[in-house]
């Protein structure tokens, strides 16, 4: 089994083959289905300890800090200590609450970016499902976090809770569209719902610079729409630590808080994905036509290199906004979705459809 | 008349989002800028830096009373800065002793600072007639006994500084 970091279908379809030749194909299956879960799982736990670190940091240098630094080299440790004293604490039970509800919210929206994780393909051949609906189904299924955050708002039996997570829903049901048509943008370019097909159509550019305008327009709507979806700065209104304590998460303790937390900061990184994957050629290495020698050069950065590259810097420019932006009211909220984000993307929709009937875009 | 007006309402629609997008960006390259200049950085490492911490002069660490080579002081024992202390951070204890002429004079004996008790506002070291007190820069007060923090500020030994006599 030969490793080849350019194409990562050589190692799955190799581990594959082994797995079949040697099982059933129940066990098969099963086998590579707990393998693929243990995976994802290592994965979302890496990541959300080092997207915290780098929220921590990044906030820090923004405001002439220096953020954690006595945990280790740097600080590196330190959320992994923070890990620790959240495991550690004391789960309380709350007085009225909806018991059930009130446990089971957490978990519905850490699910919700499990299985948002599921089919952003990572690498070619990295990508545990590959839907030919991947777009759609990305959407549909990050949207789903809202009905815990709904859920732990309602249970939690708490008005800073209830308004949290009343305004969260306003905040998503409204932003969702917003979300979905500029993601539309390039799946008329494209042709395709299918993430792995959408980063092989940009093999020779990315959509960002193949489709010019329109396409820019809809990453700009993009990027701030989907900055409201996982309620971050400055569209926090649902936590909104000024004037709702800590809104839907208020009554939440230990281990049931971090399991909010992380699902924000992995949110946060879908989005960046996602983002990545339609609009900047996800493991697409950078190219720039006619220059042979530099874009040979570019091949021999891995695709994984690109893909977290890519999304790394989507994260930053997301905890950009945070760092930078005061909290919208909610009136300027549904204001800026309603009667600016909306229209324009609607327009702009259609003038992308025209477009690419007129072929007026960079093949 | 109504075409122009729409016009008008279509301009500003479309200046207020050019108008909100320079504005974030201008608040962005704020933050941007001191992202990729971490020079500017205000953090002091504090126990790394112990040796080569400066600290301002106005800075009120701890009350103290400065002696010079020969261990004279200007306190006279007067307990004005008692009476000013708002907290009573302050006890003078006095003493009659005779002086070279051999009449019994009052003069400080115990000057105590309760620096646990003190809010560091000052009015001790502002009252003081004589400018007996002032303030250190002494700022790691944190001891294991709590008496630790009673402090006598005369040394030992110690007396007032006579005043030279113009003649």
């Amino acid at each position: 089994m030969s490793m080849n970091i350019y194409d990562m279908s050589t190692i799955t379809s190799a581990i594959d083959t082994s797995l079949k030749a040697n099982l059933s194909p129940f066990w098969a299956i099963t086998t590579e289905l707990v393998l693929v879960g243990l995976v994802v799982l290592t994965f979302y736990a890496i990541l959300g300890l080092f997207l915290v670190y780098a929220e921590r940091k990044v906030c820090a240098v923004m405001q002439n800090r220096l953020g954690p630094d006595r945990v280790g080299p740097k600080g590196i440790f330190q959320t992994i200590a923070d890990l620790i004293k959240l495991i550690t604490k004391e789960l309380i039970n709350i007085k009225n609450a909806d018991n059930f509800l009130f446990n089971v919210a957490p978990f519905i929206v850490v699910i919700a970016t499990f299985m948002a994780i599921a089919a952003i393909p990572f690498a070619k051949g990295l990508q545990a499902v590959d839907f030919n609906i991947g777009v759609f189904y990305v959407i549909a299924v990050s949207s789903l976090g809202v009905v815990g955050i709904l859920i732990a708002g309602w249970s939690s039996n708490s008005k800073y809770s209830l308004i949290g997570a009343m305004r969260s829903g306003a905040q998503v049901i409204s932003y969702e569209l917003s979300v979905g048509l500029s993601l539309l943008s390039v799946v008329i370019f494209s042709g395709t719902m299918q993430l792995s097909t959408i980063v092989e159509s940009q093999a020779d550019g990315w959509w960002l610079f193949k489709g010019h305008i329109p396409v820019l327009i809809s990453f700009v709507i993009f990027l701030i729409a989907s900055t409201a979806e996982t309620n971050r700065g400055p569209f926090d209104l649902a936590e909104a630590e000024s004037e709702l304590t800590a809104g839907f998460h208020t009554e939440y303790s230990g281990i049931k808080f971090a399991f909010f937390f992380l699902a924000e900061y992995i949110n946060m990184f879908i989005v960046a994905a996602m983002a990545t994957t339609v609009f900047l050629g996800g493991w697409m290495p950078f190219h720039i036509f006619g220059f042979t020698a530099f874009n040979h050069i570019m091949d021999y950065i891995p695709p994984i290199v690109w893909f977290f590259g890519k999304a790394g810097l989507m994260v930053f420019v997301i905890m950009w906004f945070k760092w930078t932006f005061p909290r919208l009211r909610i009136d300027q909220l549904l204001t800026l979705e309603w009667k600016y984000l909306l229209p324009i993307n609607l327009i702009n929709t259609l003038f992308i459809a025209f477009i690419v009937l007129m072929g007026w875009y960079f093949k | 008349m109504g075409g122009l007006e729409e016009m008008k309402t279509i301009f500003n629609y479309f200046k207020e989002i050019y108008l909100g997008i320079i504005t974030l960006l201008k608040g962005m390259k704020v933050t941007g800028h001191y992202f990729i200049r971490p020079g500017d950085i205000v953090t002091q490492r504090y126990p790394e830096n112990r040796d080569t911490l400066e600290i301002a002069d106005r800075f009120k660490g701890e009350v103290v009373m400065p002696h010079d080579e020969e261990n004279f002081h200007k306190c006279t024992g007067c307990g004005i800065c008692e009476m000013n202390c708002p907290n009573g951070s302050i006890e003078i204890i006095t003493k009659r002793e005779p002086n070279e002429d051999g009449k019994p004079v009052r003069m400080i004996d115990k000057h105590i600072y309760h620096l646990s008790m003190c809010t560091f506002c000052g009015l001790c070291v502002k009252t003081c007639p004589q400018d007996a007190l002032e303030f250190s820069q002494e700022f790691e007060h944190a001891v294991f006994d709590r008496n630790k923090l009673t402090k006598v500020l005369n040394k030992p030994g110690s007396s007032l500084k006579k005043k030279e006599i113009k003649k």
